[in-house]
């Protein structure tokens, strides 16, 4: 603010009623936007539930949860074959993911020399905003041909003619299933992960570091002894955020698992998520219990979302240490 | 303070100090630096070739200038080699985004503001919760919401649902960024604005603001890169659109084309053509996020700077 503005402010006749007035207004203003926000959380789970309401009554809140079919000619619903390939593939994918991750933040936060560290930061944020989409055209053109070619295949063979009884779990070799789906969502939320685990282990004061060394830790002991320790609670409320991102993954899942509604999945036929079921239903779904069944997956994987970050919000304040959260 | 002990074998191990134990803990230490190298290329290779094939497969597609001043049309066009292109979908993103940008920027700075400078407010804890559970919800829910609050009514797929379907996945984003900022600008300027007699909005509006705008633009921007990229939201909202909209206002009120969501039907249909095309969306979406994560990376080192 230059002066001259300042000083017309100031000179201004500033009447209580301006003053308290204006006060009013803005904190009301303030206020409402806030309670926006607030409204819009619980607005999307009264939304989901109620749309959603129909499928619940009829198949009962355990009912569709476990149902195992899910049938829109027949008219028959059950959230179950979603629910398991959303958490194969998040699990998997924060076990694929989480070792590299940690490893790239330790060696960013701590080894790399200060011009190396920013470039490596700069590029794992960068990866991090990669568009879903952008992810999913390149494991349909490049990532399902080359595994179906390289993997999927000579698998497939090698267990026909050697151990045939696993063929029911290995499964049909398409190119798009469960493991190019994991493949993808490691892929994805590494950079995530890492920038998590990365802002924890900074935070590490340089006393609990000097102390190790002090007592003549080798550069990894210190690591061991030191820093992990003390960022633990940051890493892994991290990689429960990551989790979560894993389970609402949506594109590149969807132009990737394949999209089979049925039990049993196997490793090398297609599969379904929960947001994949819905990208891909949604806009075709034409019955009304459909569409309510659809929102109701919706519910679910909200209520599971809710579970996750409230766990790593736990976590984080668990693990504070001297008021600052990790 | 917590304080943290090595675990007893832990102190053991460094206690004996023989040769034979101290060579093993150097070799161990540098097969760590080893590993934590191996970690970090076999992080950031696989993402850097993501890109490079989206750059080298895309390029060619860009360089047309029909890919930018025409319209998709029927596959037909693209199989007998007319003018086909997606000019009516970067008009359409644009609409979308500046929608939710309308939308998300002040709603998200005033909840940011109601955060940082009235910390005393007894909603501001459940403001808070209810923030972060809104930010940690997948995008494509934040997508049936807007299909239930406005496509639902209003009957219709639009540009506008599609903007506040973009809101719903910026808005937590913003409030979040701006109370963080607001929060390291020093009570000393707030209580400098005061006792010079200056009621508190405009101790706010006139030297908070102002000094935090740099953070608060970078926040914006930050939310708007996530937002850019989203598809799963826009697929139900926006819907999509293969031709130029009539008139403007069709762009609002009736359903349009978006980078995103036009890339992953363009990805998932059988036309090589349209394939090739597909890359272009997603140099041009890649090229979008990557631009807006640069300024905003050289507005956050440029206030490094300031503050040193």
């Amino acid at each position: 603010m230059d002066r001259a503005a300042a000083s017309a402010i100031i000179r201004a006749p500033t009447k209580p009623i301006y003053r308290r007035l204006g006060d009013a207004w803005f904190q009301t203003i303030v206020v409402g936007l806030g309670i926006t926000i607030m409204l819009l959380a619980v607005v999307l789970a009264w939304v989901l539930l109620s749309d959603g309401w129909e499928p619940l009554r009829i198949f009962g809140f355990f009912g569709f949860l476990t149902g195992t079919t899910w049938d829109p000619v027949r008219n028959d619903y059950g959230t179950w074959p979603f629910i398991v390939g959303t958490l194969i593939t998040s699990v998997v994918a924060l076990a694929l993911s989480f070792f590299p991750a940690l490893g790239v933040a330790i060696f960013s936060a701590e080894y790399a020399p200060r011009w190396l560290a920013s470039i490596i930061d700069t590029i794992v944020d960068l990866l991090a905003a990669i568009p879903s989409v952008v992810v999913g055209i390149w494991g349909i053109f490049v990532l399902v041909p080359f595994m179906q070619n390289n993997v999927y295949l000579p698998v497939y063979f090698w267990t026909f003619e050697n151990a045939p009884q696993l063929l029911p779990v290995v499964g049909p070799p398409a190119g798009y299933n469960l493991v190019t789906a994991t493949i993808v969502l490691a892929l994805m939320i590494v950079p995530y992960t890492t920038a998590l685990a990365r802002d924890a282990i900074r935070l590490v004061p340089r006393s609990q570091r000097e102390a190790a060394r002090a007592l003549g830790a080798t550069r990894w002991e210190v690591m061991r002894m030191a820093v992990i320790p003390y960022a633990r609670g940051g890493i892994v409320a991290g990689a429960i955020l990551s989790f979560g991102r894993a389970i609402g993954e949506t594109m590149a899942v969807a132009m990737l698992v394949g999209n089979s509604n049925t039990l049993p999945f196997t490793f090398f036929g297609p599969a379904a998520t929960m947001p994949s079921v819905i990208v891909n239903e949604f806009r075709e779904a034409v019955e009304n219990l459909h569409l309510a069944s659809l929102m109701t997956v919706g519910f679910y994987l909200f209520l599971i979302s809710l579970v996750v970050n409230l766990i790593a919000a736990w976590m984080q304040r668990r693990f504070a240490v001297a008021g600052r959260s990790i | 303070m917590a304080v943290i002990t090595p675990a007893e074998p832990q102190r053991k191990r460094l206690a004996e100090v023989t040769p034979a134990n101290l060579r093993r803990r150097y070799l161990r230490d540098r097969m760590m630096v080893g590993i934590l190298v191996l970690a970090t290329l076999a992080v950031l290779i696989p993402l850097l070739i993501i890109v490079w094939y989206v750059v080298s497969n895309g390029f060619q597609a860009v360089l047309e200038p029909t890919f930018w001043t025409s319209d998709l049309g029927s596959p037909a066009r693209a199989l007998r080699g007319t003018d086909t292109g997606l000019g009516h979908t970067i008009l359409g993103t644009l609409v979308v985004d500046g929608i939710a940008l309308l939308i998300a920027v002040p709603i998200g700075i005033g909840a940011g503001i109601m955060l940082s400078e009235y910390p005393d407010h007894p909603l501001n804890p459940s403001l808070r919760i209810l923030n972060d559970t809104l930010n940690g919800m997948p995008a494509i829910l934040k997508g049936l919401l807007a299909f239930a609050l406005i496509v639902k009514p209003m009957g219709t797929f639009s540009g506008l649902s599609g903007g506040v379907a973009l809101a719903f996945v910026m808005l937590p984003i913003v409030a979040r960024a701006t109370e963080g900022v607001l929060r390291i600008i020093p009570w000393s300027i707030r209580e400098a604005g005061l006792a010079l007699g200056l009621p508190r909005w405009r101790v706010v509006l006139n030297t908070v603001l102002p000094a935090a705008k740099v953070g608060v633009v970078t926040g914006v921007l930050i939310a708007f890169a996530r937002a850019a990229g989203e598809a799963a939201p826009l697929l139900f909202t926006a819907f999509g659109n293969n031709f130029f909209s009539s008139t403007p206002l069709r762009y609002v009120f009736g359903p349009v084309d978006t980078l995103p969501a036009r890339l992953y039907s363009l990805a998932i249909s059988p036309y090589r053509e349209w394939h090739a095309m597909g890359w272009g969306a997603g140099v041009v979406l890649l090229m979008f996020v990557i631009v807006t994560f640069v300024v905003s990376r050289i507005a956050t080192r440029q206030r490094h700077q300031a503050d040193m």
